[in-house]
Parts: structure tokens; C-alpha cells; sequence
């Protein structure tokens, strides 16, 4: 490339009139060994952009399949986790009482639970009195409200 | 899927935020909002020019934000020029002096610039990209350039001197 030409090219470039492909040119020029000593402080310009163009996104992308894979990962962990829970559920539940109590046992038992409900019944009768009290205290009081509230 | 122009988008990144990481995790973010979209991608006329856009406008956001919270701009990507004692290549050196230079320059100027000189896109894609008229394109890319080149001249005679 001549001289000349690369001084012109180099004014438009400034002017921001060159095209593309002048802009090649000037940066090709730029980029090899014989530069003109008067140019070559302009050499840095055209060694940085072309040095820059290098650089490269290096950074691995997360896309979002990597997603989905932790999507059915946390699917199929909390289904295995049930099906688990299924079959070694703890056998809360017996048969029958029959099957596992004798006649005696039951018969005690619910003997025992009578004895409890009795005495339960009992406890509630008293609780009955309690809110007939409550009642009557009630009726006082508000008539007792009443009369101070003529008063005044 | 990979992209042809992801490195494209990562470098107008890091002229916008200059950080690498700030870089990186734009470009990162503006991929995987490519990646959500890539279905309706079809309907796109130029799907690079389109994430070039939303690069910009990611970019310009985070910059926004940046000021609005007054948080410091961190330069951890290159070293402290006081510190090198020794020039060991001297054309090292003012190829980072274009870079700093170019960190100073306004946004705009800065984004033509890089589009242009390191991208080499054609003037009706930027006009297209930034969406600015095709004069403005031209007097911001000729300031641009005259001002690095002016900044140049100023570290090349001082480095002489």
C-alpha cells in the first residue's frame, strides 16, 4: 500500500468516512512491520482494537436444560421418598383387636373405659351446676348494672 | 447451542461495565434470556443485532444502577500502571492506554467505537443497534477517534519527554 494512500485513508478515517473496507486496509497496514515512523503512533489504536477482537467469552453457560434436570431430579426424589414411605410404613395399624387381645383383655379394657366415662360424666354434671351459677350470678349483675345505670 | 456472536455480546459488555466478572455475568444473563426466547427467535429479523440491543440496554441499566447506589467501579481485570517499574513491552503499554483511554470516553462514543473499529459493523447496523441517526453516528465515531488519538499523542510525547 502506498504512503499516500494511507495518509488519505487515515484523514477519513478520522472524519468517520471510511468504509469498512478501507478500515481493513489501514488496520492491516497498521498490524504488520513496516509502519512509517511518522504513523506509528497511531499503530497502538489499530493493535488494540484488532488485539480486543481476540478476546473471547469463556464463561460456560447455564442453560436452562441443566434446569429441568434438577426439576425431575426433585421429582423423582420426593416419588422415590413416598414409595419408600409406603412400603416400610410401620404397621400402626393391626388387624383387629380380636386378633391380637384375648376376650379377657378387651372385656377389661372396656370395663376400664366405662369406669373412665362414669366418672368423666360425673366431672361434667358438676361443670353443668358451675354454669347455672354463672347464669344466675349473670342475671344479678345485670340488673345491678341496670340500676346504677338508672341512677346516673 | 452456541452462539456464534457470544463473544461479540461479552466484549461490548466489558467496554460498557470494564469489569470482566461485571462482563461476564451480563453476558450471561442476556443469554439466558436469548435462550428463554428462543422460540419466538424465528420471528426476529436478525437475532444478533437483536441481543446486541438487549446487551446494550442490560449494560446501560447496570450502569445506571450503579450510579444510583454510588457504588465504585472496580478494576480488577488489569494491573496498576504505577506499579510496573519496568516497560517491558512498550507496545503493551499503549495498547492499554487505548483501553484506558476508551474507558474515559462518553458512552455513546465509547459503544460506536466499539462497534465499529473492534466489531466492524456496517454504519446501518449501529444506526439500527443504538438507534441513532446516521450523522450522529459519524460526528460521535469521528470524536471518538480524534479523541483517542489526541489522548495517544498526549502519553506518547509524555513517555518521550
Amino acid at each position: 500500500m502506498e504512503l499516500d494512500s494511507i495518509e488519505k485513508l487515515l484523514e477519513k478515517y478520522f472524519e468517520a468516512s471510511t468504509t469498512v473496507v478501507e478500515e481493513e486496509i489501514l488496520k492491516a497496514y497498521f498490524l504488520s512491520d513496516n509502519v512509517a515512523a511518522h504513523l506509528e503512533q497511531y499503530a497502538p489504536m489499530f493493535q488494540y482494537f484488532s488485539k480486543v477482537k481476540e478476546e473471547r467469552y469463556t464463561k460456560p453457560i447455564p442453560l436452562k436444560p441443566k434446569r429441568y434436570i434438577y426439576k425431575w431430579a426433585s421429582l423423582a426424589a420426593v416419588l422415590v421418598f413416598m414409595v419408600g414411605l409406603y412400603f416400610n410404613r410401620p404397621s400402626a395399624a393391626p388387624e383387629s383387636l380380636e386378633e391380637v387381645y384375648t376376650a379377657e383383655e378387651i372385656a377389661s379394657a372396656q370395663e376400664a373405659f366405662a369406669l373412665l366415662a362414669m366418672n368423666f360424666n360425673k366431672g361434667t354434671e358438676q361443670l353443668y351446676h358451675l354454669q347455672e351459677f354463672e347464669k344466675n350470678t349473670n342475671k344479678f349483675l345485670n340488673k345491678k348494672f341496670l340500676e346504677t345505670g338508672d341512677t346516673q | 447451542m452456541v452462539m456464534p456472536f457470544k463473544d461479540k455480546l461479552y466484549r461490548m459488555a466489558k467496554r460498557l461495565l470494564v469489569s470482566r466478572e461485571e462482563a461476564e455475568d451480563a453476558t450471561q444473563e442476556v443469554l439466558l434470556k436469548l435462550w428463554a426466547k428462543k422460540n419466538k427467535m424465528a420471528s426476529y429479523n436478525s437475532v444478533e443485532a437483536f441481543a446486541m440491543t438487549m446487551t446494550k440496554n442490560f449494560c446501560l441499566d447496570r450502569l445506571k444502577s450503579r450510579q444510583a447506589s454510588n457504588l465504585k467501579l472496580v478494576h480488577s481485570n488489569y494491573t496498576d500502571n504505577s506499579s510496573s517499574l519496568q516497560h517491558q513491552v512498550e507496545a503493551k503499554d499503549s495498547m492499554d492506554w487505548v483501553q484506558r483511554i476508551m474507558e474515559e470516553l462518553p458512552e455513546q462514543q465509547k459503544l460506536v467505537l466499539q462497534l465499529r473499529d473492534v466489531e466492524q459493523y456496517e454504519y446501518e447496523e449501529i444506526e439500527a443497534l443504538l438507534d441513532m441517526k446516521p450523522t450522529a453516528i459519524r460526528v460521535a465515531l469521528s470524536r471518538a477517534r480524534k479523541t483517542v488519538r489526541e489522548k495517544l499523542m498526549e502519553k506518547h510525547s509524555y513517555g518521550i519527554g
